[in-house]
């Protein structure tokens, strides 16, 4: 997706887009600097002040993207992006590069599982995670319209995605039975393509979030709850503070009662580690497992 | 103010009091910006801007009370403050983001800002003063309240940075070390160009110009009480 985010950016760029990277984008941004010349800043292996020079460039006028490894960017900088970002209320863009199990097998210190979350609990912050490839045009668009700081969850895409509808901050990726599975991020291209494959009267519905926090939820969700099926989320980010809870939050304020709720989500675990593919399956995140749970 | 408001922090605000009228008096133009990275001193700030006659007495009256726009640390979104700060080790990558956002745009103006020394102790402090030594941000000044005093100790105690200003002066920067005290020097430390960023370190007083609070540790977080706000009074009526 990273290619498709600094395409998109390119695309964009004018003559206030500043771009700071921590260090990163070897063999990708590139053309970034190349196009946008001093405005496109390495700031180094130093994330805290790469976000606090990007609040004082945002209250200069400029539209500022920082770009960095997801768990380097939100969690060593947190208080920047609190107090420089949150508080003033500079509309920074700020990209992070393989969340959830991205960065694999390189371990946990490169897993950004609780980024969403975390960044949620900003005051006025605003978070997009893409499912397809095809979406980064449209989030990117969305980002630098945001008037809010928001944060930009790249990851990397399915290498099968199927034809995905344009973005929307809900999506209905099929219809079905029994079961709604709400999920975010890639996890909803895989399910996609799992689902494809059940018989339509055997297939969950499926449903994509791609904009945090919810807003108000989908009426042919809440008609899909009030027929009282189940409810599985499923997420590449720890149960706190995670889509689970915001869809449970959303659905008890808007009086829907499920009938039956579960979640499939990340975990920090420290006794093994392996690709982004087998961390999803060992955390039960994986479209067999999730079939399987829906479908039996 | 502080004593009204029964709140501490006062020996650093005495100790950045001077090089803030001078440089809010004489340098700081509408183009300019100033950041008060150490926060605490806010109280010093809006008493500097009130000298300017951009706060009134009302205002100030209100300073660490409820419902006021004027808390401890610099607010949000306050026309005279442009960045919250409080917590250390923000201002110098605000500031220099500042400095080099005025650069990109080819407008004038200087950024200032001002931390503690304690506030050296923090990663992002030098992070930011890589950042702008790397960049050359000439329009950037970093002033430093060297008062030796933080919190729970003398900055020599808990984590010495003997001498600062040597350490500083590793970077390409153009450094200057003068008598916190004396607006001449300052005022010289501060006309004085550079085509590097500026970092003047004030060497100051904690508690500068009540003779009982003098580089006493405590008044970085007392309160006044009665007693001792009356006989600071007295102090400084003797004052010449």
């Amino acid at each position: 997706m990273r290619e498709a985010f600094r395409d998109a950016l390119l695309r964009r760029a004018h003559e206030r887009t500043v771009v700071l990277t921590a260090d990163v984008g070897f063999d990708v941004l590139e053309p970034l600097a190349g196009c946008l010349g001093d405005r496109f800043i390495n700031a180094g292996v130093a994330e805290q002040n790469m976000i606090g020079v990007a609040a004082g460039l945002a209250a200069r006028g400029f539209e500022v993207w920082v770009y960095g490894i997801a768990s380097f960017t939100y969690a060593r900088a947190f208080e920047q992006l609190r107090n420089d970002l949150g508080f003033l209320g500079h509309a920074v863009r700020v990209v992070g590069n393989g969340g959830g199990y991205g960065y694999g097998v390189m371990g946990p210190t490169h897993h950004a599982l609780d980024d969403y979350g975390t960044l949620l609990a900003i005051p006025d912050f605003a978070v997009y995670v893409p499912a397809f490839a095809s979406d980064i045009d449209a989030l990117v668009a969305r980002a630098a319209a945001s008037a809010v700081p928001c944060y930009l969850r790249l990851a990397r895409a399915e290498a099968d995605e199927p034809t995905a509808p344009p973005f929307a901050a809900w999506r209905r990726l099929c219809a079905g039975v029994e079961t709604s599975v709400i999920t975010i991020g890639p996890l909803a291209a895989s399910y996609a393509r799992a689902f494809e494959r059940l018989a339509p009267e055997r297939r969950p519905s499926l449903w994509s979030v791609g904009e945090l926090p919810l807003g108000t939820l989908p009426p042919e969700l809440l008609a899909e709850i009030a027929q009282g099926r189940s409810v599985l989320v499923a997420e590449e980010h720890v149960a706190q503070g995670g889509l689970a809870m915001q869809v449970a939050y959303a659905c008890a304020r808007a009086g829907a009662n499920i009938a039956r709720f579960e979640t499939a989500h990340a975990r920090h675990r420290f006794d093994r580690y392996g690709s982004q593919a087998w961390l999803r399956a060992r955390d039960g995140l994986d479209a067999a497992r999730i079939v399987e749970r829906c479908v039996g | 103010m502080h004593f009204e408001s029964g709140v501490g922090h006062i020996g650093g605000n005495l100790s950045a009091l001077d090089a803030l009228l001078v440089l809010h008096h004489e340098f700081l133009r509408p183009h300019d910006l100033f950041v008060l990275s150490k926060g605490h001193a806010a109280g010093a700030l809006y008493v500097v801007q009130w000298t300017l006659g951009i706060r009134s007495d009302d205002e100030l009256a209100t300073f660490h009370r409820d419902d006021t726009a004027l808390p401890a640390h610099p607010p949000a979104r306050a026309p005279q403050t442009p960045f919250a700060s409080g917590s250390l080790g923000h201002g110098c990558s605000l500031a220099a983001g500042s400095a080099l956002g005025l650069r990109l745009r080819r407008e004038p103006g200087q950024v200032y800002v001002l931390t503690s020394d304690g506030e050296w102790e923090e990663g992002s402090t030098w992070e930011a003063l890589i950042f702008a030594a790397h960049h050359r941000l000439a329009n950037l000044t970093i002033l430093i309240d060297r008062n030796g005093l933080q919190g729970f100790g003398t900055t020599a105690s808990v984590a010495s940075l003997d001498s600062l200003a040597e350490k500083i002066a590793g970077f390409d920067v153009e450094v200057r070390v003068v008598d916190g005290h004396d607006p001449r020097a300052i005022r010289t430390a501060l006309i004085a160009p550079s085509e590097r960023p500026r970092v003047i370190v004030l060497e100051t007083v904690k508690g500068h110009g009540i003779a009982f609070m003098e580089d006493r540790l405590e008044w970085h977080y007392r309160p006044l009480t009665r007693e001792l706000y009356e006989l600071a009074l007295e102090a400084l009526e003797k004052t010449p």
